[in-house]
């Protein structure tokens, strides 16, 4: 194999349903998994005569999506038709932006390895209208459901500045977050509401000479897991193709695939002729929209501080791990619960460890946030300083939250119902590791020889203060005594 | 020489999804080119200074509330349906399935 190096070179293409109530140019209702063809209007069906009105909340959340990514927003926007000759959208054309779409030129940050967030520019993000839902039949025909016809649909294309298959899917991560902190989108891959369309290539560096291979474009991935895979398979593909055919993009070179989740392969589709002559011209039935300052202004507003942010304020302010940060800002309803007992004066990395741990334990088997648990922040907090105080153990801790979950009553209260204070009075304690020195002399014996049991012999006798005051014993102030006793006699 | 020659007409046509006889081709040559003759004459319009035109009522922001109203029904959105299979539209079978906005 000759000597080279590559650079892989990866754009993408998203789409996001929003999360309105009606879809977006008529009032039929946004309903997953209805019985087929009971949410159409003439409007889905493209009747003569048929108006189609723009939905406002659908255009807001665009809008707020467009700021959380940096875009410009613009003064004055378009919708235009774009041909379409599939029977799920029946009027034969779908209403897309083209030439004046509402934003442009942002920028999304997403997380990747080492302390700096990486930048990938955001090209455009647009407004439109999905499609229905074909089904092939095992006989001669389809199926059409024009249920999801006319879902208001977010697409948002990125300029090349993705490296790498992880990456990929990091950003596509970043944007689920964004999405759902926003509550523009429920942003669920499993009923579809986010789709990505990756166009990879690469640049090879070979004997001093630079190469580009021809671009794929992966359609209609609904995983994560997909998107970052199939990225890796193309990688591998076009590098093996290039080796053995030396093929390099040109004018029409652009080819486009389907991914074999079975097979774990990008699978080559078969190309309309002129596919791409989608003939847009602007879509007379749909009112141009002006943005104003103050409307904008309004907009803007209902931004909060994005998932990437809070993430890196939790890691320098609170001294999480990147991990922990990641895992509590995973929902902006949890993070805020977490902010919420923090601000009660819970110690940030004790209530992060009773949250991640028994908190979304409980809350993934319920299917709920943290903040529909039933815990009070305030409980919360006083539960996290008796930790920190040393009145209880971590288990202890998360057996309390237990009980927080399911009563009223405090922490204080349930720790001392239960039993579960530590004693920590060293003159209490003291009394029991006298008796359990005074029981077990050849431990003591082995402890004071020194050598290879010694340690062994230590963890014992601790083992059995506490198993003398039934576990109750604080073992840091436990081991304390015993360390003195067996240094001074 | 015409303004829309035989080859355009079947590139339209056939992106357009319709199927044009070859007299058919040659009619549809002459009206096309005499519709686009005539349309032609705006260019003797001086537009020098002048915004291109998004939309010819000049009335912007026209929105309607997220407000859910009643649907067809499944009956009544398939009552001029060609052929039907059971709730869903029944359409010859899409063989290179690229559909999705």
């Amino acid at each position: 194999m000759a000597d080279l190096e590559y650079k892989v070179i990866v754009g993408l293409e998203i789409h996001v349903h929003l999360r309105t109530a009606t879809k977006m140019f008529c009032g039929c209702e946004l309903a997953y998994g209805q019985q087929a063809n009971s949410r159409v209007c003439p409007v889905c069906l493209g009747l003569p005569g048929a108006l189609p009105v723009m939905n406002k909340k659908a255009f807001e959340y665009s809008v707020l999506a467009g700021l959380a990514l940096n875009c410009e927003i613009a003064k004055f926007t378009k919708w235009d038709r774009k041909g379409y000759y599939y029977p799920d959208l029946p009027k034969n054309y779908q209403i897309s932006q083209y030439d004046l779409p509402f934003s442009e030129h942002g920028y999304i940050e997403i997380p990747v390895e080492g302390p700096q967030a990486k930048k990938i520019r955001i090209t455009r993000a647009h407004l439109e209208e999905d499609a229905g839902k074909n089904t092939h039949t095992s006989g001669n025909y389809s199926q059409v459901d024009l249920n999801r016809a006319g879902t208001p649909l977010l697409e948002i294309v990125t300029e090349p500045d993705m490296n790498s298959g992880a990456e990929v899917r990091a950003m596509a991560v970043e944007l689920q977050r964004i999405v759902r902190y926003l509550g523009i989108s429920e942003g669920d891959m499993q009923k579809g509401h986010m789709r990505f369309e990756p166009n990879i290539n690469l640049a090879i560096t070979k004997d001093g000479k630079e190469y580009r291979t021809p671009i794929a474009e992966i359609k209609n991935l609904n995983s994560f897991r997909a998107l970052e895979a199939s990225v890796n398979y193309e990688v591998v593909r076009q590098l093996d193709e290039f080796e053995r055919t030396g093929k390099v993009m040109v004018e029409g070179s652009k080819t486009t695939r389907g991914w074999d989740d079975a097979g774990r392969q990008t699978v080559l589709q078969r190309e309309k002729e002129e596919a791409s002559d989608y003939r847009y011209f602007p879509d007379p039935d749909i009112l141009p929209v002006v943005m104003t300052d103050e409307w904008l202004g309004e907009i803007r507003g209902r931004l909060c501080e994005l998932p990437l942010k809070k993430q890196m304020r939790y890691v320098a302010d609170y001294n999480l791990s990147e991990y922990d940060a990641g895992v509590l800002t995973g929902e902006r309803a949890n993070a805020e619960f977490f902010e919420r007992v923090v601000e009660a004066g819970g110690e940030p990395k004790r209530v992060c460890n009773l949250l991640t741990q028994m908190g979304l334990k409980v809350a993934n088997a319920r299917d709920c946030g943290l903040a529909e648990l039933g815990l009070k922040e305030n409980d919360m907090a006083k539960l996290a300083k008796m930790i920190e105080g040393g009145d209880i153990n971590a288990s202890a801790g998360d057996r309390i939250m237990q009980e927080m979950m399911v009563s009223d009553k405090g922490p204080g209260k349930i720790a001392r119902e239960l039993n579960l204070i530590q004693k920590s009075d060293a003159g209490e304690l003291e009394a029991f590791v006298e008796a359990v020195l005074a029981e077990n002399e050849k431990a003591v014996e082995d402890v004071r020889n020194g050598g290879k049991k010694s340690k062994a012999a230590r963890g014992f006798l601790l083992g059995q203060v506490m198993q003398k005051t039934k576990g109750q014993a604080n073992p840091q102030v436990v081991n304390q005594i015993l360390q003195e006793k067996l240094k001074s006699k | 020489m015409k303004k829309i020659d035989a080859e355009q007409v079947r590139k339209v046509a056939k992106l357009s999804r319709l199927d044009l006889t070859d007299a058919e081709v040659q009619e549809f040559s002459g009206q096309l080119s005499a519709i686009f003759k005539y349309v032609e004459k705006m260019n003797e319009v001086d537009t020098d200074g002048v915004e291109p035109l998004a939309h010819c009522l000049g009335v912007n922001n026209c929105f309607r509330d997220d407000v859910v109203r009643q649907s067809l029904g499944v009956e009544k959105t398939l009552a001029n349906a060609p052929e039907r299979d059971d709730e869903f539209f029944k359409v010859p079978k899409i063989l290179d399935d690229n559909s999705g906005a």
